[in-house]
């Protein structure tokens, strides 16, 4: 109970970053990218920001044996840069190049009432499940060969 | 269409994701990435009240900044439904196979000095430049 209250109020204060910072509304995501354009510098203020203050705390936080609410912390152990890595990263570029919505700016957007971010996360959604039925095919071709 | 540079904003607004940021690991051990988190939640594998918990968290705040300020949320998305729903298409594809987005390597794998992330995000990040580039400036827009 208390550990799923403390994960929505930390979504809480993820989603207001995400709003006050202007990173739900797609034009100014878009006008960081438009550099011979309309450029928008918000977007590197706010990863600099957010970026300097995570690694900051990682480095507290990290260091205690275990989180409050887990008896381990979950880290990604993967190390190698596999074509899953690029191609998707690159899909996911072209993808919020087009619409200027990512994940995390298109989920608080959704508190907006507006329908474009409904349009977004229904897709995003179709694609999530599309991309981990494939991943499951070719597991189980690789397991069967 | 012009934004105006808000810089103020920008900083407080980086700084909370940051504290989201340390405050999940710090608690619950996770790495604040939308894509896992998200995914994690509409694909159960158990432990997903949490996830959830999260992202409902997310969506109130919008709601809650418009209920205090009595303001609006700007939010300027004036493209074609089949542009939104084909950048959709492909974000979720894409950060499925990489494994994260922006706030997953962006902010939690970079923090880390990940390799993997940090070569993700200037993937993307280039990738999302050359797309605006080609959408606004060689074929004039949607």
């Amino acid at each position: 109970m208390l550990r799923n209250l403390a994960a929505a109020l930390i979504g809480l204060v993820f989603g207001a970053g995400i709003a006050i910072s202007g990173m739900a509304n797609p034009a100014k995501v878009l006008n960081f990218f438009d550099v011979f354009g309309t450029w928008d510098p918000s977007l590197l203020l706010v990863m600099g920001s957010a970026l300097t203050v995570t690694f900051i705390g990682y480095r507290f936080v990290l260091r205690r044996p275990t989180p409050m609410f887990d008896g381990r912390f979950h880290l990604p152990a993967k190390r190698d840069l596999d074509l899953p890595l690029i191609g998707g990263s690159i899909l996911f570029g072209i993808g919020w190049g087009i619409a200027g919505f990512c994940p995390g700016g298109a989920i608080p957007a959704l508190g907006s009432g507006e329908p474009s971010p409904l349009i977004f996360v229904a897709a995003m959604i179709g694609g999530i499940l599309l991309a981990n039925g494939l991943r499951a095919v070719s597991a189980r071709r690789q397991s069967l060969a | 269409m012009i934004t105006t540079f808000t810089p103020i904003e920008a900083l407080l607004g980086g700084s909370m994701i940051g504290i989201a940021a340390v405050a999940l690991m710090a608690t619950h051990g996770r790495v604040a990435g939308m894509t896992g988190i998200l995914t994690g939640a509409i694909m159960p594998n158990g432990d997903w009240g949490w996830r959830v918990a999260f992202l409902l968290g997310a969506v109130a705040a919008p709601v809650a900044i418009l209920l205090l300020t009595g303001g609006s949320l700007p939010l300027q998305a004036d493209l074609p439904a089949w542009a939104i729903m084909l950048g959709g298409l492909l974000v979720g594809i894409g950060v499925t196979f990489g494994g994260g987005c922006t706030s997953g390597h962006g902010v939690c794998g970079m923090a880390r000095l990940s390799v993997r992330s940090v070569v993700a995000t200037l993937t993307f990040m280039l990738t999302t430049f050359a797309t605006v580039f080609v959408v606004r400036h060689i074929l004039g827009g949607f």
